[in-house]
């Protein structure tokens, strides 16, 4: 188990190096001059290429790459161009907001999809079943950010639940800052819902599809102590797998729902930054949110060890 | 009075007929035989016992256990009954238990549902049953998991979760036919202690003939969901009046007729393996030392003559098709060297071995998964043509295919269908087509006849002798199966952990076995013949 667990950990950290090059050779690729454009079109070229050392733009790729790269592990990620404030300031104002958004969406969309998984899969094929599933269909049809609207619509301009966009900020109080977040959770976590839903549907028929099952049931399990006992536990493999992945959608997600919420999220800050050609805002959320996926999936991978004893032993 | 009595039980699913008007009696400490050919209805049988019907199952007649009318029960009595009075083994031990739960747990879940146990008494009686199967705590306590046993260890497991609350019916389907022999022989054994022990009704549910004769004091044969002939086991076989019956009896026991013998070193060798092993890495121990190796073939020399038959027996696990792999080019030795008609065949590419692959096919043992199910017949069966020098054209790969179709016994229109449009037995027809298209002069069959059922068996078996005769084709079977050795082999190599450690002519081996591998082989494959024979002496 340990061997297993050693070697994941030792992928993740190969994948996050590597991620961290693609990041930063994209960066290097996109156009645009960073001092250039802190500087404004006025300045002259002297000026410019003087901020240019200043700044370390003038140094090698590898020693720049280290550089960033060093700093980033010491969460030192260099120096917002157009606020002139340290990124990880401007991040930890906004992760505040985002972490929680994802969580309370991954949390919503399992809460929701294991049920209706379950649900699905007791009724194959009967009215039940085909509702949900089309329900689930539709799910992944829409686009979040238009149900987002219509939530906004229904909860905020016509029952006045929650307010329609903005936040609080955690100051305000806990259940005001959770309050502006709940819209825009659902709006996120009900599409990826849809997907958990039919991965948990299918995977629970193939489950209860199983010799063992049949075994269960022949030692006087009643379907529902078959279903808690020996084909869930097995059907949260896929479901799980889906789920890791989904986290990335989710971050990725709130780029956009951050935007038609108005919320202060990393998504916003990110939006801006690549409008205003921050790279360094870029490249550091960029890299925030690659190392949050890779990090959720190494959890997941640690999960498959705690369920499934035929990886324990592996190598 | 009877445990179990099935009156007049009809069946269908869907509107599909499956049983009609079965009659059956047990009673308690009598083991029953239910046979039949595949789709006969013998596991729906058992599985209107249980009530774990597929949906859309409907039933009729009477099914009474003690008393119990089955058909009208809730589903919680049932539930009361399954796994307390009623036990159930089924075929497939490998996926038959939870993969992520300890045996333990899932021997004394039963336990703890049906007696309110608390877990440490539960755990308890869970171990006392699992030293009863033959899997003691010092090799298997109970935090042990399905993955880390065997086939049969597994199938021990089963019959504890069975029969640990004593049933008073258990129901056994096909409990033994993924094991060997000397597997089988042991499941068999602990259910026939189990049955006298504990006077449990056992309804044991198998193709074999040979095993159910071994086993049951009555017998039913079931065909097309019809019973053929019920009655005593002894008396029933040896008279053989249903047409049926006979038929099944001479089916099983069929040895397929080849007048041209082959005659021992009258020809060159076609295939000669020397000294060849086969390493696998282990099981890694420790992070910093390197894992110990497995040796699945070990030292292994042979020789095949052309159109010579050869059988390779050996029990599960032994290396025998490891062995194969390496004959067929799939798999490299780890030291040795293997000749085809004087070539070495073994470190060569693709490209070198492209006339060696012609000369030399393979059919594999599960018909069902040996064809990709989106192609046609005609693009499966000319598969093997790639190998050839010059590729034919089309009209004329088609001919190619409908006289290899032909020689199998299959027609030209069977050409344009897909797999699924064939039964087992076609489809190993099929198989046995594609292997021999390109005119191969060996051919290795991997268990070629353990899924099918005896009658199709028999008709496969006749056309490898055909083939035989007719093209010269040598053959080295693969077999568990000591009949197939039997009928079909002129040479018999007996592996063991690895080693040949036996080898002689057919007759010789099998009647007379030398090492202790082959002996306990031999004792243990089921006989037809000898347990009619012992059946008759215990009635007098």
């Amino acid at each position: 188990m340990t061997t297993y667990l050693f070697k994941r950990l030792i992928i993740a950290a190969i994948t996050l190096v590597l991620a961290s090059m693609v990041v930063f050779a994209v960066m290097e690729i996109l156009p645009g001059d960073p001092a250039r454009l802190m500087l404004g079109f006025n300045a002259s070229a002297d000026q410019v290429e003087e901020l240019r050392n200043q700044m370390g733009l003038n140094a090698p790729l590898l020693l720049r790459y280290l550089h960033w790269a060093g700093g980033l592990l010491s969460l030192d990620f260099g120096r917002s161009y157009t606020y002139s404030v340290p990124v990880i300031d401007l991040v930890r104002e906004r992760v505040v907001v985002s972490l929680p958004l994802a969580l309370i969406a991954l949390a919503l969309s399992t809460v929701i999809a294991i049920p209706v998984g379950v649900f699905s899969a007791g009724r194959q094929g009967r009215a039940g079943d085909t509702f949900a599933m089309g329900a689930a269909q539709f799910g992944v049809a829409v686009p979040n950010f238009w149900f987002a609207l219509m939530l906004i619509y229904l909860f905020a301009v016509w029952l006045r639940l929650v307010p329609a966009g903005g936040f609080p900020g955690w100051g305000a109080g806990i259940w005001p800052a959770v309050k502006s977040l709940l819209l825009p959770a659902v709006a996120l976590a009900l599409p990826q819902a849809a997907i958990l839903a039919r991965v948990a549907r299918s995977a629970l028929i193939e489950v209860l599809n199983e010799d063992y099952i049949r075994t269960a049931r022949a030692k006087g399990l009643p379907y529902r102590a078959v279903l808690w006992r020996h084909a869930l536990r097995n059907a949260m493999i896929p479901v799980l797998t889906i789920l890791g992945l989904q986290f990335a959608f989710l971050l990725a997600g709130t780029i956009i729902i951050e935007n038609v919420f108005y919320l202060p999220g990393l998504g916003r800050l990110v939006f801006q930054a690549i409008t205003q050609r921050d790279l360094i805002v870029v490249e550091s959320v960029v890299m925030l949110l690659v190392a949050a996926v890779i990090a959720v999936n190494l959890l997941v991978d640690f999960y498959y060890a705690v369920v499934d004893p035929r990886l324990r032993g592996r190598q | 009075m009877s445990l179990l009595q099935i009156d007049n039980l009809s069946l269908s699913i869907g509107g599909t007929p499956i049983l009609k008007e079965v009659e059956l009696a047990i009673a308690p400490g009598e083991v029953v035989g239910l046979v039949g050919e595949s789709g006969s209805g013998k596991s729906m049988t058992a599985l209107t016992i249980m009530q774990l019907l597929p949906h859309l199952a409907q039933a009729s007649g009477r099914v009474t256990f003690d008393g119990i009318d089955l058909l009208a029960a809730s589903e919680d009595q049932m539930c009361a009954l399954r796994g307390d009075d009623i036990g159930m083994v089924f075929q497939e031990p490998m996926t038959a238990l939870n993969p992520v739960k300890t045996i333990g747990e899932q021997v004394a879940e039963g336990i703890r549902w049906h007696t309110k146990a608390g877990r440490a008494e539960a755990e308890d009686r869970a171990r006392k049953m699992l030293d009863r199967v033959g899997l003691p705590e010092a090799k298997f306590p109970l935090s042990r998991y399905p993955h880390e046993l065997s086939g049969g260890q597994r199938q021990r497991v089963v019959i504890a979760i069975a029969c640990a609350l004593k049933p008073k019916l258990l129901i056994a389907d096909e409990p033994t036919t993924a094991l060997d022999v000397v597997l089988q022989a042991q499941i068999l054994d602990l259910l026939r202690d189990l049955v006298s022990e504990n006077r449990m009704g056992l309804l044991l549910i198998s193709h074999d003939l040979a095993v159910v004769t071994e086993m049951a004091d009555r017998l039913t044969i079931l065909r097309r969901g019809e019973v053929m002939e019920a009655g005593d086991t002894a008396r029933t076989l040896s008279e053989q009046q249903h047409p049926y019956t006979r038929e099944l009896a001479l089916a099983s026991m069929h040895v397929p007729a080849r007048p041209k013998a082959h005659i021992a070193g009258s020809a060159k060798p076609l295939l000669e393996v020397e000294g060849v092993s086969r390493n696998y890495p282990g099981r890694r121990k420790s992070l910093f030392r390197p894992a110990e190796p497995i040796r699945a073939v070990d030292d292994v020399s042979l020789t095949i003559e052309p159109a010579q038959s050869a059988a390779l027996v050996g029990r599960s696990g032994c290396g025998k098709s490891t062995l194969a792999r390496m004959i067929l080019a799939l798999d490299r030795p780890t030291a040795g060297a293997i000749r085809f008609r004087g070539e070495t065949i073994t470190g060569k590419s693709e490209a070198e071995l492209k006339p060696a692959r012609r000369d030399m096919q393979v059919v594999f043992q599960d018909p069902y998964g040996s064809f990709d199910p989106r192609q046609k017949v005609d693009k499966l069966v000319a598969e093997p043509l790639h190998l050839l020098e010059t590729q034919p054209a089309k009209a004329e790969r088609r001919e190619m295919v409908a006289h290899a179709l032909h020689e199998v016994g299959l027609g030209p229109r069977d050409m344009d269908k897909y797999p699924h449009e064939f039964s087992g037995g076609q489809r190993q027809r099929l198989s046995i087509a594609r292997a021999i298209i390109t005119r191969p002069k060996l051919v290795v069959a991997d268990e070629p006849v353990s899924a099918l059922d005896v009658s199709i068996r028999a008709q496969i078996l006749d056309l490898f002798a055909e083939l035989n005769q007719k093209l010269g084709i040598a053959y080295l079977f693969i077999t568990h199966d000591l009949t197939v050795a039997r009928a079909m082999s002129d040479e018999v190599l007996v592996m063991h952990e690895g080693k040949i450690v036996e080898r002689g002519k057919t007759a010789n081996v099998l009647d007379r076995p030398r090492s202790e591998a082959a002996q306990a082989l031999v004792a243990a494959a089921p006989d037809l013949h000898r347990a009619i024979a012992r059946r008759m002496q215990e009635q007098g």
